[in-house]
This record gives structure tokens, C-alpha cells and sequence, in this order.
């Protein structure tokens, strides 16, 4: 009995000196994690405009949100369409222009200084810069096209070609990828390829057995960087829109986010849509947990193939 | 610690939370107690951002300054209803006591929210009475179920600005009253130049800046909601007529693909390469400001202005138009109302300022006694807009609690149909219908 005494104490102090040092992180999860968090989760079952106090409104926003808001599964197939798609070419492009950059021998200094410098551009002004190049009418992209006989597409004013658009304009911005990829590519040790090429293994072989599981680590940490980037998609594609449909500011009507036809729509315009433009925050909160939700999942779904990856590498 | 202790110390932080929580909404009194002869500070916040808007709202301050010597207006220009609304929303010493927005869309959701007080009792106990100073149009589109937050602070009318050079080139001798007479004169000066165009003679899409759906509906004269507040979008068949009309016109110009290639060559609509400006439409819809930013511009030809034209079968209403205009409020938090009242009761009652302003910008004075205004800088272009403010047919779509949203779900409806993917109007507009009244009564 005398002996339990001392223990306890010395098992509460090392829990305490535990959760002293942890403390920064916990008040940071709890204050800017946490609170939010259930926040949301709170806000999302009230009529919540910012001003009168929230009242409890049951499932009303959530079943708004599923069954009778027009706005939101265009969103969420649009926000899909930009995690699969354009985060596969963003990964594949970067790694692509990374691997040739490696290859060349003159001139490489150049190369990589003109694929980075796009990526230095803020994006506002790469989006206006690319509605410019890509204008249906006087656009340089469509008067190239024209001029060797191929079809001119509308770009950011046809609903079919807006994505596609937008996922141009992410590919002129890889530079931040190639960079990551150089590295890594670069690490690769050369005996392995060395040996690989006295064993005859080709190009495709070297690149499928030898590149490809060195740099898993880094193709993970670029997929999930860019879903995570794709999930928060917001300037682009409201500045693409508005500037394709005419609408740059004054007259004082509401525009909605998505132009052509709801095409460029995310789900995190919604969230800014409905919360800080039709007054109705617990409904935002509804399309904010959405996105969270979703988050979560395409972050398990990657979790669990990392595990694969990583250990081919290893 | 008992558990009375805990019990008693949970509740006090508790009722200290949700004290922290009423106090972070902004939420204020319903009357106003403050001394408006005190020496006071007011944060005015507006959306005006061209130096000669600023400058004219600047001078219009420094006289309110000069009558009001106790009242000091700090103002920040260039502010948009999103930055309000988070502002009002924050309160504290730098929200906005007094706010004034160009987007009277935006009424009803202020009115509905409380954000803006209601104005009508400070109207009372400065013995205005409205109905006398403002016209009705205005003063529709600045309340909402009663609940005066807005008054309007200058408006805007829209008609038609048009090109007399091209219309004398074409054989064409005065502006067109009715839509037949539009498509016709539209059609004639519109010139083909390969697969694009030379000039249209008006640019019929509704991404073409101001022709919105709302402008072109006022034309028809149409009642949005019915006697008991549903929708009606289906019920008038003003709605069907007008988009009828418009794909009509969009098909004899060219259609729709090959005119909104050609709108993509556009310049900015606020710029000097606006496409009026630089000859590339004839006709444009828009507001009295258009006439005077095309001269500023330098165009190289002269320049016309009449109303909208309306349908064949309303052709004794010929001079009527679409309104809108800015309007202006008292944050519902501002400690500040009573002075506060008094910069807005400045701003958009006393005949001077309006009329001074309204020279400065352009724009229509709001008043009954500014319309009448000697002062009053009229050219014939402004003439226009002022007979169209004054045309008892003219009119404004109503405030809602959703704000503009329902305008919002009637123009992607208006899209959808001028671009040919509606097959029955009638029927579309029913759902249309069903969606608006969705929209309100969740925002209700």
C-alpha cells in the first residue's frame, strides 16, 4: 500500500509533463480544429444568417442541400471531375517534364527556369492571362488552331471545354511538381540502372521497376497535395467564369459562380455562395461538411494505397 | 470541488459564452437613444471606386460636414455587399454605422436578417413622409414586407443608347418603339463579316452586360409573385412572351453560338473598349450612364438615347423602363442611428445633395423634388432616362427574403432558353416556379 502511493504520482506527473508538452498542439487542435469543426456541425441543423441567434431547424438544410438546392450536384460532380482528372495530368504531367528535364544534357537551367516561372504567377493573373489566350474570338491558342485547319473550341465559354481548360491552365502551373520530381528523380541511385541495363532491361522496365517505386513516396505526397488543393479549387474558376461571362463588376447584380452552364462550379464557391452571399450559413455549413467528409474519404482511400507504394519503394 | 461547485462554475462560463456569443452577432437595439448633436464619429462605407465617383461622394460628405459641424463621416469607398455583411455580421468600432450598395438585390436579405434598422420610425420623428419624397418604384425595391431598412440614394433607368451615325447609314430615322420595329432595325444593322460579325446591331444575349432578363421583362409589364406571395413566373404570360421574343431575336441575328463567340471579343463593360464604344453593337441596353461614359470615351460618332422598345401589343405604354438604383441603410449594431440618420436623411432627402450628386455621377436623382430640380443638369441623352424614371409604367423587381436568388434561378431558367435547351417554356417556367418558392421559404 505505502509503495502504490509514489507510483500514482509519478505516473500523474509523467502524464502531466505529457500533456504539457503536447499542450501547443491540443489548444491548436481544439481552438482551430476542433471548435470549428463541431461548430459546423452545430450550425448545420439551425436557420443561421449571421445576425438573429441560429434556431434549430432539424434536417431542413441537409435535405435542401440533397433534394431541392440546383447548385449542388453540379458542384460536386465538377469538384470530382477536377480531384481525378486534373489532379492525375497535374501528377503525370509534372512527373513527365521532371523525367525530360533529368534526360537533357544543355540547357537545363533554362528549361527549368521557363516550366517553374508559371508557377510563381498569382493565380488571379494566370486565369485572366489564360481567358485571354484561350478567347473563343481573338484568342492566339484558337487563331493557331484556325490556321492549321483544326477545330477552335470555346474554352472557358463552352460547358464542355471549361474543365478542360482549367486543367490547361493547372498544367502550366506544374512547376512546383516538376521541381519536387527533379528531386527525387535525382536521388534514384545509378547502380540500380546500372544494373537494370547489364540485365537488358529497357527504358519502360528501368522507368516501371526502378523509378517508379523510388519515387512513390513522392507521386503520394503530389496526389494527395493535389486533391487537397483540388477540393479547395476557388480563385480559377470564379475568375474564369466571371470575366468569360462579361461580368467584371459594377452594375450591382449578384453573380452566380459557374459559368458556362454551372460547369466551373465547386463545391467551395457554394460554401461562400450560400454563407457570405445568401445570408444562409447553416446551409454552407451543410456543403462545408460535405467537402469534409469527402476529404476524409479520398484521404483513406490514399492512406491505404500509400501503405502498397511505399512498400514497393522499400 | 462538490458537484453544486462544478455545476454552478459549467453554468457561469456557460452564461458567460452565450453573453460573448449575442455580443459577437451584432445584434443592436430597436430604438436608437444616442445624442445626435453629440460630437460623434460615423463609418460610411460605399461602393463607388471611379475618382470621379469618389470625388463627387467626397464633396457631398464636406457638405454634410459644413450643416453638421458635431458629425464626423470617416469613409471607405469600393466595398462590396459580401465585405458588409461580414462587417455588420463582426461589429465593433470599425463596422459600418452607415452603408450604401448598388445591389438592391440585396434588400430583402438585409431587411429579413435585421442587419439594416428600420428606417420608418426615424422617418416619423423627422416628420418625413415618404410616399411625398420618393416614387413608389423606389421605395418598393428599398423595403421588405413593410420593414423600410433602405431609402433609395439615386437610381438608375434603363433604356436604349444607340448609334446615329450607323442608324443614318443603315436608312434607319428614329429609334424603334416596338419589338417588331427592334428585330427589324436590329437586324439591319447587323453586318456579317465572315463567320463573325462586322457590327450587331444589338448584342440579344443575356450575358450582354445589362440586357438581364429583368430589363427585358419589365417591357411586358410583369407581376414575379402572385396576390398570395408564390412565385408566378408561369401564371403571367408576360415571361413566356419576352423569352419567345428573345430567342426569337437570338435565331435572326445569327444564333446563339455565333453571337456569344463574337460577345467573347468584347472589351470590359466599365472600360473605353466597351463594344458600343468601339462600334461593335449599334444598340445597346443599358442606363443613363452609358451615353456620358461613351462621350468620355471619344467616340467618333453620334449618339442617341429612347426607351426600351415594348411588344407590339403594348405600344401605348412606349416610354416605360426597368429601375434599380443604390440604396442606403443604418447597420442595425450601430451605436451611432441617430447621427447616422441624419447623414442618410441628408444623403437622400435633401434636394441639394441629391441633385449635386446626381449631376457629379451621372445618375437619376431619387427624390420627387430632385427630379423637378432647376439645378438639375439635363442633356437630351439624360432627358431620356429621366422621362423613363417618370413613366408610371416603369417598374423594379420586388424584394425578397432571399434576396436576388430568385432572380438568379429566373436568369439560369432565361439561359437555358436562349440557348435552345427548353422545349416548353410554360413548362419550365412552372418549375422554375417551384424552385423559387422553395428558395423563399427557406430563407423565410
Amino acid at each position: 500500500m505505502t509503495g502504490a502511493h509514489p507510483l500514482r504520482a509519478k505516473r500523474r506527473r509523467s502524464a502531466l509533463r505529457t500533456a504539457a508538452f503536447l499542450s501547443p498542439w491540443l489548444i491548436g487542435f481544439a481552438v482551430f480544429f476542433l471548435y470549428p469543426l463541431l461548430s459546423t456541425l452545430y450550425f448545420s441543423f439551425t436557420r443561421y444568417d449571421g445576425f438573429r441567434q441560429p434556431a434549430f431547424n432539424g434536417l431542413d438544410n441537409w435535405s435542401y442541400v440533397f433534394t431541392d438546392y440546383p447548385l449542388f450536384w453540379p458542384a460536386m460532380r465538377n469538384t470530382l471531375w477536377l480531384v481525378l482528372v486534373m489532379v492525375t495530368c497535374r501528377v503525370a504531367f509534372g512527373l513527365g517534364i521532371g523525367l525530360l528535364i533529368t534526360k537533357i544534357k544543355t540547357g537545363t537551367g533554362i528549361f527549368r527556369t521557363l516550366f517553374y516561372l508559371p508557377y510563381l504567377a498569382p493565380p488571379v493573373a494566370a486565369t485572366l492571362a489564360f481567358v485571354f489566350l484561350l478567347n473563343p474570338g481573338t484568342g492566339p491558342a484558337n487563331t493557331l488552331l484556325d490556321a492549321v485547319g483544326l477545330p477552335t473550341p470555346g474554352w472557358f465559354t463552352d460547358a464542355d471545354w471549361s474543365k478542360p481548360a482549367l486543367t490547361a491552365l493547372a498544367l502550366w502551373g506544374v512547376g512546383d511538381l516538376m521541381v519536387i520530381f527533379m528531386a527525387a528523380l535525382l536521388d534514384v541511385p545509378k547502380e540500380q540502372y546500372e544494373a537494370a541495363e547489364l540485365d537488358g532491361a529497357g527504358a519502360w522496365a528501368r522507368f516501371r521497376h526502378i523509378t517508379l517505386p523510388n519515387i512513390s513516396p513522392i507521386i503520394m505526397f503530389a496526389v494527395v497535395t493535389g486533391v487537397i488543393q483540388a477540393m479547395q479549387y476557388y480563385a480559377q474558376p470564379l475568375v474564369a467564369g466571371k470575366v468569360a461571362a462579361g461580368v467584371i463588376g459594377g452594375s450591382g447584380q449578384q453573380f452566380e459562380p459557374g459559368y458556362p452552364d454551372k460547369s466551373t462550379l465547386t463545391l467551395p464557391q457554394l460554401v461562400y455562395n450560400l454563407g457570405f452571399q445568401r445570408f444562409d450559413y447553416g446551409t454552407a455549413c451543410v456543403v462545408a461538411l460535405v467537402l469534409f467528409a469527402l476529404s476524409m474519404a479520398f484521404t483513406a482511400l490514399l492512406m491505404r494505397r500509400r501503405g502498397g507504394l511505399i512498400g514497393a519503394g522499400e | 470541488m462538490p458537484r453544486t461547485g462544478r455545476l454552478t462554475t459549467a453554468t457561469a462560463v456557460l452564461a458567460v459564452i452565450s453573453a460573448l456569443a449575442t455580443a459577437c452577432t451584432g445584434q443592436g437595439a430597436d430604438t436608437a437613444s444616442d445624442d445626435p448633436k453629440a460630437d460623434v464619429t460615423l463609418n460610411f462605407w460605399h461602393g463607388w471606386s471611379a475618382p470621379s465617383e469618389v470625388k463627387a461622394i467626397e464633396e457631398n460628405i464636406a457638405r454634410f460636414e459644413k450643416a453638421h459641424p458635431n458629425i464626423k463621416v470617416r469613409v471607405t469607398g469600393d466595398m462590396t455587399d459580401d465585405k458588409v455583411n461580414q462587417a455588420l455580421r463582426a461589429g465593433g468600432d470599425k463596422a459600418p454605422d452607415v452603408v450604401s450598395s448598388f445591389t438592391t438585390d440585396s434588400v430583402g436579405k438585409f431587411c429579413n436578417s435585421r442587419a439594416f434598422a428600420d428606417l420608418n420610425p426615424f422617418l416619423t420623428k423627422s416628420g418625413v413622409d415618404k410616399t411625398k419624397v420618393f416614387p413608389k418604384t423606389l421605395l418598393e425595391y428599398t423595403q421588405f414586407e413593410g420593414n423600410q431598412c433602405t431609402l433609395p440614394l439615386l437610381h438608375d433607368a434603363y433604356g436604349l443608347v444607340y448609334n446615329k451615325t450607323a442608324f443614318a447609314a443603315a436608312g434607319i430615322t428614329e429609334p424603334p418603339k416596338t419589338w417588331s420595329q427592334f428585330t427589324e432595325v436590329a437586324q439591319k444593322l447587323t453586318k456579317p463579316k465572315g463567320d463573325s460579325y462586322e457590327q450587331v446591331g444589338l448584342m440579344p444575349t443575356f450575358h450582354g452586360y445589362e440586357t438581364k432578363p429583368m430589363r427585358l421583362a419589365a417591357q411586358w409589364s410583369p407581376t414575379y409573385f402572385t396576390a398570395d406571395g408564390r412565385s408566378g413566373l408561369a401564371v403571367d404570360p408576360a415571361f413566356v412572351k419576352m423569352l419567345t421574343a428573345q430567342k426569337d431575336l437570338v435565331a435572326k441575328l445569327g444564333g446563339y453560338e455565333k453571337l456569344e463567340r463574337f460577345r467573347n471579343t468584347f472589351g470590359d463593360e466599365w472600360s473605353a473598349e466597351h463594344p458600343f464604344h468601339t462600334g461593335q453593337v449599334a444598340m445597346q441596353i443599358d442606363g443613363e450612364w452609358r451615353a456620358p461614359m461613351a462621350k468620355e470615351a471619344g467616340v467618333a460618332f453620334e449618339i442617341g438615347t429612347a426607351p426600351m422598345p415594348v411588344p407590339d401589343e403594348q405600344a401605348d405604354d412606349y416610354g416605360k423602363g426597368y429601375l434599380s438604383g443604390t440604396i442606403m441603410g443604418i447597420a442595425a449594431g450601430s451605436k451611432k442611428q441617430n447621427a447616422a440618420w441624419e447623414l442618410v436623411k441628408y444623403m437622400t432627402t435633401d434636394t441639394e445633395a441629391v441633385v449635386a450628386f446626381a449631376n457629379a455621377i451621372h445618375n437619376v436623382p431619387s427624390t420627387f423634388a430632385a427630379l423637378q430640380s432647376p439645378a438639375l443638369q439635363v442633356t437630351p441623352e439624360f432627358k431620356t432616362f429621366l422621362d423613363i424614371a417618370r413613366h408610371p409604367k416603369s417598374s423594379t423587381t420586388p424584394a425578397k427574403a432571399d434576396g436576388g436568388t430568385y432572380q438568379l434561378t429566373f436568369t439560369d431558367f432565361a439561359y437555358a432558353v436562349e440557348k435552345g435547351d427548353v422545349g416548353d417554356i410554360p413548362a419550365g417556367l412552372a418549375k422554375t416556379d417551384q424552385q423559387i418558392d422553395t428558395d423563399i421559404a427557406k430563407a423565410k
